[in-house]
Formats: structure tokens, C-alpha cells, sequence
């Protein structure tokens, strides 16, 4: 067993393996110079007839070549097969930029969306969201909140009425009976948004509708103050209008609220109506059973489709109450 | 209610550097919203005078009156100019342009030829003048009213500023000249002048016996002028400045008397009445009609009164519906000569019930149901004879009262209170400068505030608050951040709803908002009956069309799914939540309690249970294809496991446990519709909706839907997860043939009943119906698995047989063999 025949075999199988230009010739270059009848193999069977010493000699010899080997076919065939999968893995390119989205696109309305906006802003900030039913006592969308039967101030909403009217249920006209219900039921310290439908006999038309959306907020606790009203509307303001937006107040007059105002954006460079608010009437608190030597509040509310129809320049109410997809299907889930 | 900046300058000198935009802030700053600011004449230039109708020829040959009118404008020859209109006779006075003038909307004036004849100049209306939208005709002017040839511009007090303002319900008092220049004043620090300083004094010699006043009940009325006049010539006529300062506050003249009454209640805020005295039989009273009777009033309609209507009544009959309109009977007419002259403060909701009663919302309803100074009635009463003998033969004769005025009573006022509301220091005196300047009488050592004659809204504590808070500019109001509460969050029941909204949206589901009006025809059409069909109605609805309030969200969806059809849509799922309103429960009558104090907690639960529970319900429509078809090929359209997936899937969100039992339940096909039921109670139904109604409403075929009652479903239990076994699982399946008739949901509750504790999972995945005689083949995969061990062979086969005989002994099931 001639070592130079060795070094032989092995820089033999390391050519031929390197010439190898595809998996195939490798393959019968693997034969040749590894395979059974290679003679490297059939050096290494013929190490039986050799005596105990010549054995351990050659045998180290052969195995160390075998070794060898076996290196330069599995670099070889690295080589060739990443040669291989890069050829046939461009073969399989497809065009990406095809239209694949079958699935219709859900989406929920932007009321939901600005209502889920403005209660997390909210509850952020510790208040609790109640809610409260659509139809609902006369007696709290009305009396307890100081609009006296014959005042003025109740004509001011056009309410409709359920039958028989003798039981002074109506559709809410606004959400502050739901205030009415917080305070009935709960002691102060109140933090509060009440958001939800209301109903005015208005025809819907770009920017009044029948049906429309309100969300108030109702604080009442020790030593509660205009400012604090002022403070949590420039807030909430800046939430939805964003850092620039300033806030206006101006006197007003809702039989709820004594002192009361407008609340006032100035947004796009004009100044826009946005709410009414001002500080819980102590009239309305005391018909809740709350101790105005103790405590005060203040309460504010605004629409949830104007306040809509403001941010996202939206300039037609008909949009927001049709359900027509293609103008829902552009919020998302609103994300 | 609108303010011509001439006439607020009659009572506040202002000086000329301050400009109306700063007038117009300075009225927002203390409330008074300012709609319009209208700069009248400001689009309008000369030559414009006026002239006298010389010759009218009518030019007969064209399709419209047309004439050829010969005009004296102060000038050597006669104008002549071309005219369409017809309401004025050879004689009248008019206001002419000329050429060179330019009118309002940039309409320059030319001499021009037309109709065959040459103009030279234009007869103005007051509507092309830019004087107002109700003068349609051509103005005309009584004779020696106007100088022939002088300038109409300055004539007819052209250029003024108009403000339109928003008063609020609280503040009558500013529904006049005197109140909104007062407000000016305040608010820019000004001298104002009180028109009624004048009329304080003012008596009149009696020279015959009045007209008797009474009041008949002193809670419908205060106090009640009556003035007499005599001797009125009534083709007196209403003098230019009168008339202009009428037609810029957007009302119309008629006559002296009704312009006088006009121009007194626009003036000082306090309507007043005119009626002709020999229409009167006996005194005038003030009571309630007590009986159902016609009434005619001026605007020539017939009323039938109500017992409870407020009159002003003679001895025979009722004259004038209190304070809201007068009577057809007892109009001042062309030949009235006498005149009796009614003020009142009335009782505000005396008031404002006439006119709700009557769907009558006048100018002096306005007023007086916002409540009317009562000290006016005798000054403006004064007024009124001040002005009218002045313009006319008319003379005093006597003045009867009844009553007296009863003014708001005296508030006691802690100037701290102020400060603690404002949430800033302001010092006593300050309070005390500025109730003095809105017209209070301030006690400074006990701060006992009387507050002012007109303002009758000044009652509280609070109200002084608000009035000191405008006074100082709310601007000046700090803004802070109230102490914040600890925690707060969303209740379960609102997680809920919103997490399933989001479930479906992002599931391509788009969520619409419905009114949720409905009508008799469509809830029939639906098929609802008994309880699930009865509604509340409304009383006054928007439309007859939709008088009911929904009692389901699919019928709704439907609409909406129309509309998007009918533009274009044609696949598509949309849902909705929101309430629904069955009238389980009859409408008890009105609770009112006192509202001085917290009502008793019985009261407060009666109230709560007078308002009918509202369901809380989510809805979906699903119609056309699953998915869009485009190059990657065709979609199948959505059936009714498509809706049948959607409830579970949101029952499954909800983590609730639910059976599946077929259902004959509108709107659904009656064979194609889920009934889940949780607790033993049916919370959801889906499928395919009836095909009666799929054709009746032009949906897609086998359009599907689901509804789920979210508020009748039961609170989830906090979630104790069962320990995920590593054991592996063992696979067994089995077919069984069974009668068509029997459910895949009986057939698979009697094998997860067989198969005992270790079934993991039991999967359907195959269902041949093709076997005849009434018998289909369910194929199931049931998955055992132990939590502590592998399963022999033979406890996987003992699981397995014992599956199948439940399911044979339930269903009649046999095993169906290889």
C-alpha cells in the first residue's frame, strides 16, 4: 500500500470532484473515486489480509484519506446544490405585485370609532362610561334637569314623544338623563362620560340629523371649579384636534348648568361651535340629593357627528347615516 | 333678533373709533351670539332719488305687464324709465336710480333700450335696494313724506349696520333695543342711556272716561295698562324714520297704531296691543276662557280655544288670545278713530301654553313667554301715547290699571361662593361694580343683591355667578386640571360589545348605523307576531312612513343592503348593534316628583321601572360571494353556515357554552335557521333568510343573516384552563349511518356522551347523503388522550365502542363498516 498511490487517489477524487459542473457528473464522480469499486475502497477492504502491525499503519493511512475524501465530496456537493436551488428557485419566481386580497373589507362606522377614541381618553383619566336607555322618562330628560314643563328651554329641542303620552316617555334628546341616573345612584366622587344616541324632531339634512350621537362628561366632587371645567375641555380638545387647537368659552344659557357657555375650537383657522357646558346647576344636584354645601360639578356635552364632520372635513350628515361601505370601508377599525 | 348699530347708538354713545367688529365681539364676549353682521347700503352707490309718478303708459304687447313710466325726479324734463312691476298708481312717491347708480349684487344702471322705448333709470324695490328679502314690490311713499328729487340713500337711512343676534331663552330681556344696547355698553365699559329714564314721569291729562281693565286671576297677569285714545285720524301715516327702523328690524309696516306697537315692543321689549274701541262691548278682562268656543285671529284663522287658553276678553266675547295674537274681531282697521291700548305682563307659561296650544309663535309670544320686564307695561304703554299723539290727531283720554308689577325677589349673596365656583379670587367690590353695572342694587355689607326689573332670571346664587363670570370675560377663567380619580375602566358588558364589533369588522364585516324607525308593513313583512311584532309608536314621528320603534336590527340591514345595491354594490356583509324596542311592558302615567329634594328611593325605582327594557342586539347580512372573484377565480357565495359560524363565533368570544337546535323563527328560511341556545335560553338565531323576504326586499338569493341578543347573554366565568396534556394523542374514526332526520348535533352529543372523560376532541369530517332510503353516513374523528399516560390500543377501542353504542343507543345509529 504505497502512500504516493494514496496522495494520488485523494488529489484524483478532489479534481474530479471540483470538475464536477452539476449533481449529476458529481455524482458519477462520487462513483468513481468513492464508490464501492473505487480504489480507495478497495484498498480499505484489502487491509484484512495485512498483518497486526501493517494493519494499524495502513489503516490509519486509508481513513484518514477516506476522510479526506468524503470532505471534498460534501464541499462539491454543497457547492453544486446551492448552484442548483438558486437556479431553480428563480425558475419558480412569480409576480408578487398581483392584486390576492379576496376578502371584503370590514370596517367599523366612525361613530363607533370617535366613541372608543373618547372613552378610552377618558377612563385614562378615571372616569367611568355609563350609559343609560334611548327611551327614556320625561321626567329625567327633562324635569330633573330644570327644564320645567311650559320653560322655553324645552321647546328648544324638538322631542319626540312615545305614546301614550301621558306617560312622559320620550326619546332622549340628549344624554344627560343618564347623568341624572349616575347621580341618583352613586355617590360623589363622580367621574363620568355618558356617551350614547339621542333623538331631535330635526330633518336630516348636511349637517342635521334626527338621529345623532352625544357624548357628555359629568364631574362632581369637592371643590370642583370652572377652571377644572376649562381645563378638562382644552384636554379633550387637543386630544381630538391635536396640540394646536385652542379653546374658546362663551356665556350661554342651558337650564343644567348656572354659570354656563359654549365651548368654542378654533380648527382650520376659524373659530367653530363645538359643545355647551358649564358648572351643575345646584338646582339639579339638589334634585339628586347631593350636598351642594359640599360639593360642586360641571358637565359638558358635545356631538359625536359634529365633532366628526369637523376633524375629518366631512361636509354632508348623509354620508355618516346611509351606510353606504364605501364611505364606512375608509375608517378601518380605526387604528 | 336683530339690532340696527344706529338705533343701539341712540342709548350708548360709541365712540367712532370702535369698530363693529370689536362691537360685535364685545356681544359674543357676554353671550350674545352674533349670527349676521348684514352692512347694509355698503353694495349700493348713487344717484338714488326719489321721484313722483308722473304718466304710466302700459306697453300691451308683451307677455308681462309692462309700462313706460313718466317720472319727476326734481329735474327740469321727466324722466321716463321702463318698469315691471304694477303696484303703484300715477301720484305715488318712489325711489328711482339712475343712470351711473349701482345696486346691490354689482347691477349697474345705464340708460338703455328696451320693450322699443328708451330707460333711463330703474323704480326700486326694497328687495333691490338690499333693504330686506319681504318687500317684493316697488316702495311707495306717502305724499310729502319725501322730497322729490332728494337722496334716497340718506333718505332712507341706507347705510346702517345690522347685527343678527342670538338671545337666549333666559334672556327676554335682550329681545329689544334697550336690552341689547344695555348688553353693549356693559360689555365695552360704555355710558348707557335708559330709554324708560324718560318715560318715568310721563303722565297725560284724562280727559273722559277709559276703557275698564281687570285682571281676573293675579297669577295670569301682574299689572295691566289700558290707555284710551280718541280723535285718531286713520289715514295718518307712518313717519319715514318709524317705517325704515321697522323694515331693518325684518318686519313689515301696515299702519301708525300696529307700527307704533311694533316699533314699542322692538324698541323697549314689551308687546303691546291695539284693539279698535268701538269693537269693545263693556271692559276688557284678562281670564281664562273656561270653554271650548271658535276664535278668529288676525291672521284670519279660526281657532277652537281651549278652556285653559289665556283671553283678553269684553263683556261678550274673547277679543285677543293673551299675549300670543289679537282677534280678527276688533282689528284696528282703515276706519278706526278710537283706540284702546292693552300692556301686560303676563304670567310667562300662561303664555307660552296659548301659543303651544296653537302652534302660534308670534313676536310678542316670543317675548312674553321669556318674561317681559314688568315695569314696562306702564312705560311702554306711555310710550306708545307719547308717540302716537305726536304723530297723529290722536289725544289721551284715560288710563285704567289693574294690578301692579311684582318684581324677582332679593338674592343674598356669599361673594366667596363666586370665587369657589369660578375657581379664581374675586374681590367683593368687583362683584359688587359689576351686578351694579347689569342694573342690580348691591347692599355691600350684607351682599343683599336686588336684582334689576327686567331680569327676572337673576334667582340664585348661581345665576349672579354666571352674571359676574361674562361680566369679567369667561377668558379670564384659569384652565386646570380637576384631581384625578383613581381607576376606572370599561364594564364587562362594554369589553364585550366592543370586542365583538372589532371581531366583526376585522372579519370583513362592515358596521352601519340605522335609524331605528320602522312601520307596521315591514314588521309584517318580516313575519313577526306576538310579542316579537309589538312596538312602541311614536307620537310625533318625522315621517307617517316610520311612526314605530324597531323591534329587530335585520330589517334595517336590509335597507342598508339595498341602498348599496342599488349603487352599485353587489357582495358585501355588513352588521350592526344597537337596541331594539318590544313594548313588553305598558307605559305606566308620568311620575313627577318634587324637585326641591332626592325623590325616595321607591320613587326613584318606580321611574327607572317606567322606562321599558331596551335589548341590546348585534345583527349581521351577509350577501353575495364570500370573497371577491378576480384572477384567482371564482367565490362561493355565503350560506347559512356562514351566518350559523358568525353567532357562534361571537357566543365563542363571549366564552359561553351553547346548544344548536333547528328553529322556525322569523325572518329566517324555516329550514335553514339556528336557534343557539345558552342556559336554556335561546340568545341567537342565524341562517338563511326567508326566501319570501329575499325576493320581497331584491337581495342576492340565499341571502344569509345572524342576530344575537349581546344583553341577554350571561356574564363569562373568570376563564380556570384545564392542564395541556403532552401525552400523545390517539386518532379513532367512525362512520355511522343514520335516519336523515336525526342532527349531526344529536349524533355527536351521544358520542362525546359515550366516549367518556378522555375525548379531547370530536371533529366532522365527512357527510355522504347520497346513501338513499331516508339515511345519510356522518363520519367522525374522535381524539383521546390521557393526561398521565399513553393509551393502550385496547382503551383507545373500549373509548371508541363505547362512543358508537351512545350513539347507536341514542340515534339509532349503525356502525358502517369498511
Amino acid at each position: 500500500m504505497n502512500p504516493a498511490d494514496i496522495a494520488s487517489w485523494i488529489s484524483d477524487a478532489q479534481k474530479a470532484f471540483a470538475a464536477a459542473a452539476d449533481l449529476d457528473q458529481l455524482k458519477v464522480a462520487r462513483l468513481t473515486h468513492a464508490g464501492d469499486k473505487a480504489p480507495i475502497s478497495l484498498a480499505s477492504r484489502s487491509l484484512g489480509s495485512l498483518s497486526v502491525q501493517e494493519k494499524a499503519s495502513a489503516g490509519k493511512l486509508i481513513g484518514d484519506a477516506k476522510a479526506e475524501i468524503a470532505n471534498a465530496l460534501a464541499s462539491a456537493t454543497q457547492k453544486l446544490e446551492a448552484e442548483r436551488d438558486k437556479k431553480v428557485l428563480l425558475e419558480e419566481v412569480v409576480d408578487i405585485t398581483l392584486p390576492v386580497q379576496r376578502r371584503h373589507r370590514g370596517g367599523l362606522h366612525p361613530i363607533s370609532i370617535i366613541k372608543n377614541e373618547i372613552s378610552d381618553f377618558f377612563i385614562e383619566q378615571g372616569y367611568a362610561v355609563e350609559e343609560g336607555p334611548e327611551l327614556e322618562s320625561g321626567w329625567l330628560n327633562f324635569d330633573a334637569l330644570n327644564i320645567p314643563a311650559d320653560h322655553p328651554a324645552r321647546t328648544m329641542q324638538d322631542t319626540f314623544f312615545i305614546e301614550p303620552v301621558e306617560s312622559g316617555v320620550v326619546l332622549r334628546t340628549h344624554t344627560s338623563p343618564v347623568q341624572i341616573r349616575t347621580m341618583l345612584t352613586q355617590e360623589p366622587p363622580i367621574y363620568v362620560i355618558c356617551p350614547g344616541r339621542t333623538f331631535r324632531a330635526d330633518e336630516l339634512d348636511a349637517t342635521h340629523s334626527p338621529v345623532f350621537h352625544q357624548v357628555e362628561g359629568l364631574v362632581v366632587d369637592k371643590a370642583i371649579t370652572m377652571a377644572h371645567l376649562k381645563g378638562t375641555l382644552d384636554n379633550f380638545a387637543r386630544h381630538m384636534f391635536g396640540p394646536d387647537v385652542t379653546t374658546r368659552l362663551r356665556p350661554s344659557f342651558f337650564p343644567f348648568t348656572e354659570p354656563s357657555a359654549e365651548v368654542d375650537i378654533f380648527f382650520n383657522n376659524r373659530w367653530i361651535e363645538w359643545g355647551g357646558c358649564g358648572m351643575v346647576n345646584p338646582q339639579v344636584l339638589a334634585t339628586c340629593g347631593i350636598d351642594t354645601d359640599i360639593y360642586t360639578g360641571f358637565a359638558f356635552g358635545m356631538g359625536l357627528e359634529r365633532t366628526l364632520m369637523v376633524r375629518h372635513g366631512i361636509t354632508d350628515m348623509h354620508d355618516i347615516v346611509e351606510g353606504d361601505l364605501r364611505f364606512t370601508r375608509q375608517f378601518g377599525v380605526g387604528l | 333678533m336683530r339690532a340696527p348699530l344706529s338705533w343701539i347708538k341712540e342709548f350708548v354713545e360709541i365712540p367712532a373709533a370702535i369698530t363693529v367688529e370689536q362691537i360685535s365681539d364685545a356681544l359674543i364676549r357676554v353671550g350674545f351670539e352674533v349670527e349676521e353682521i348684514i352692512k347694509q347700503g355698503s353694495d349700493l352707490t348713487g344717484p338714488l332719488v326719489f321721484a313722483k309718478v308722473l304718466s304710466i303708459e302700459e306697453l300691451t304687447e308683451f307677455k308681462k305687464p309692462v309700462r313706460y313710466v313718466g317720472l319727476d325726479c326734481g329735474e327740469e324734463a321727466t324722466r321716463y324709465v321702463i318698469c315691471g312691476a304694477t303696484n303703484f298708481v300715477v301720484g305715488d312717491l318712489i325711489v328711482a336710480a339712475l343712470p351711473g347708480a349701482v345696486l346691490p349684487g354689482d347691477f349697474s344702471i345705464g340708460a338703455r333700450q328696451t320693450y322699443g322705448k328708451t330707460s333711463n333709470g330703474m323704480i326700486c324695490s326694497g328687495r333691490e335696494l338690499g333693504l330686506g328679502e319681504d318687500h317684493l314690490g316697488i316702495m311707495t311713499f306717502p305724499e310729502d313724506s319725501v322730497k322729490i328729487g332728494g337722496d334716497a340713500i340718506a333718505g332712507l337711512m341706507v347705510n346702517d349696520v345690522i347685527f343678527d343676534i342670538a338671545v337666549n331663552p333666559d334672556r327676554g330681556y335682550a329681545l329689544s333695543i334697550r336690552g341689547i344696547a344695555r348688553e353693549v355698553a356693559g360689555s365695552l365699559g360704555l355710558t348707557f342711556t335708559d330709554p324708560v329714564d324718560a318715560l318715568r314721569n310721563l303722565t297725560f291729562a284724562e280727559t273722559g272716561k277709559g276703557v275698564a281693565a281687570k285682571i281676573a286671576d293675579k297669577s295670569t297677569a301682574s299689572v295691566f295698562y289700558l290707555r284710551t285714545l280718541s280723535n285718531f285720524d286713520p289715514s295718518a301715516t307712518t313717519p319715514l324714520w318709524m317705517r325704515r327702523r321697522i323694515e331693518k328690524m325684518g318686519m313689515r309696516s301696515i299702519s301708525l297704531v300696529v307700527d307704533i306697537t311694533n316699533y314699542v315692543m322692538l324698541e323697549l321689549g314689551q308687546p303691546l296691543h291695539a284693539f279698535d274701541k268701538s269693537k269693545i262691548k263693556g271692559g276688557l278682562t284678562i281670564k281664562r276662557i273656561g270653554k271650548v268656543q271658535p276664535f278668529t285671529t288676525l291672521d284670519g284663522q279660526v281657532r277652537q280655544l281651549d278652556p285653559d287658553d289665556l283671553m283678553v276678553c269684553d263683556d261678550e266675547q274673547p277679543l285677543a288670545l293673551a299675549g300670543t295674537m289679537g282677534g280678527a274681531s276688533s282689528e284696528i282697521s282703515e276706519t278706526t278713530t278710537d283706540i284702546a291700548l292693552e300692556a301686560v305682563r303676563f304670567d310667562p307659561i300662561c303664555v307660552a301654553k296659548n301659543s303651544r296650544r296653537h302652534r302660534l309663535s308670534s313676536e310678542a309670544s316670543r317675548r312674553l313667554e321669556r318674561s317681559v320686564d314688568p315695569s314696562l307695561a306702564q312705560y311702554a304703554s306711555a310710550r306708545f301715547v307719547q308717540l302716537l299723539t305726536e304723530n297723529s290727531s290722536a289725544q289721551h283720554v284715560a288710563t285704567v290699571v289693574d294690578g301692579e308689577p311684582r318684581f324677582a325677589p332679593i338674592v343674598t349673596l356669599d361673594p366667596a361662593y363666586i370665587s369657589r365656583i369660578l375657581g379664581f379670587e374675586i374681590s367683593p367690590a368687583k362683584i359688587a361694580e359689576i351686578l351694579r353695572t347689569i342694573g342690580c342694587d348691591v347692599d355691600e355689607k350684607t351682599f343683599d343683591v336686588d336684582p334689576p326689573s327686567w331680569r327676572s332670571d337673576l334667582l340664585t346664587a348661581a345665576d349672579l355667578t354666571e352674571e359676574v363670570a361674562r361680566m369679567i370675560g369667561y377668558d379670564k377663567i384659569p384652565s386646570v386640571l380637576p384631581p384625578r380619580p383613581l381607576h376606572a375602566s370599561l364594564t364587562p358588558t362594554q369589553k364585550r360589545r366592543r370586542a365583538v364589533a372589532a371581531m366583526l369588522a376585522s372579519r370583513g364585516l362592515a358596521e352601519v348605523q340605522t335609524f331605528p324607525f320602522t312601520n307596521q308593513e315591514t314588521i309584517d313583512s318580516m313575519g313577526f307576531l306576538g310579542e316579537r311584532a309589538s312596538t312602541y309608536r311614536i307620537a310625533n314621528p318625522m315621517s307617517e312612513e316610520f311612526p314605530l320603534m324597531r323591534v329587530h336590527l335585520v330589517p334595517g340591514l336590509i335597507e342598508v343592503a339595498q341602498r348599496n345595491i342599488s349603487r352599485g354594490a353587489r357582495d358585501f356583509a355588513i352588521f350592526e348593534m344597537g337596541s331594539i324596542f318590544r313594548s313588553s311592558q305598558k307605559l305606566v302615567p308620568f311620575i313627577s316628583p318634587d324637585l326641591s329634594k332626592k325623590p325616595s328611593q321607591k320613587i326613584i325605582d318606580e321611574i327607572f321601572a317606567s322606562v321599558p327594557p331596551q335589548a341590546y342586539h348585534v345583527a349581521g347580512l351577509l350577501v353575495g360571494k364570500i370573497e371577491k372573484e378576480d384572477w384567482q377565480g371564482k367565490a362561493p357565495s355565503y350560506t347559512w353556515q356562514d351566518a350559523i359560524a358568525y353567532a357562534q363565533e361571537i357566543l365563542q368570544l363571549c366564552n359561553l357554552e351553547w346548544t344548536v337546535k333547528r328553529s322556525d323563527f322569523a325572518p329566517w328560511h324555516p329550514g335553514r335557521c339556528a336557534e343557539l341556545i345558552v342556559d336554556g335560553k335561546a340568545v341567537a338565531h342565524a341562517g338563511e333568510l326567508h326566501p319570501r323576504i329575499v325576493a320581497k326586499y331584491g337581495l342576492p338569493e340565499r341571502s344569509v343573516a345572524f342576530a344575537v341578543g349581546l344583553s341577554a347573554l350571561p356574564d363569562s366565568a373568570l376563564v380556570r384552563p384545564k392542564t395541556v396534556g403532552t401525552m400523545p394523542a390517539a386518532l379513532q374514526d367512525v362512520a355511522l349511518i343514520i335516519d336523515a332526520k336525526v342532527t349531526a348535533a344529536e349524533v355527536e352529543s351521544a358520542l362525546r356522551a359515550g366516549a367518556g372523560e378522555l375525548l379531547e376532541s370530536i371533529t366532522l369530517f365527512d357527510r355522504y347523503d347520497k346513501l338513499g332510503d331516508g339515511k345519510i353516513s356522518l363520519a367522525f374523528s374522535l381524539a383521546f388522550r390521557a393526561p398521565d399516560r399513553t393509551l393502550t390500543g385496547a382503551e383507545v377501542t373500549e373509548m371508541r365502542e363505547a362512543a358508537v353504542a351512545a350513539a347507536v343507543k341514542a340515534t339509532g345509529a349503525i356502525l358502517r363498516t369498511a
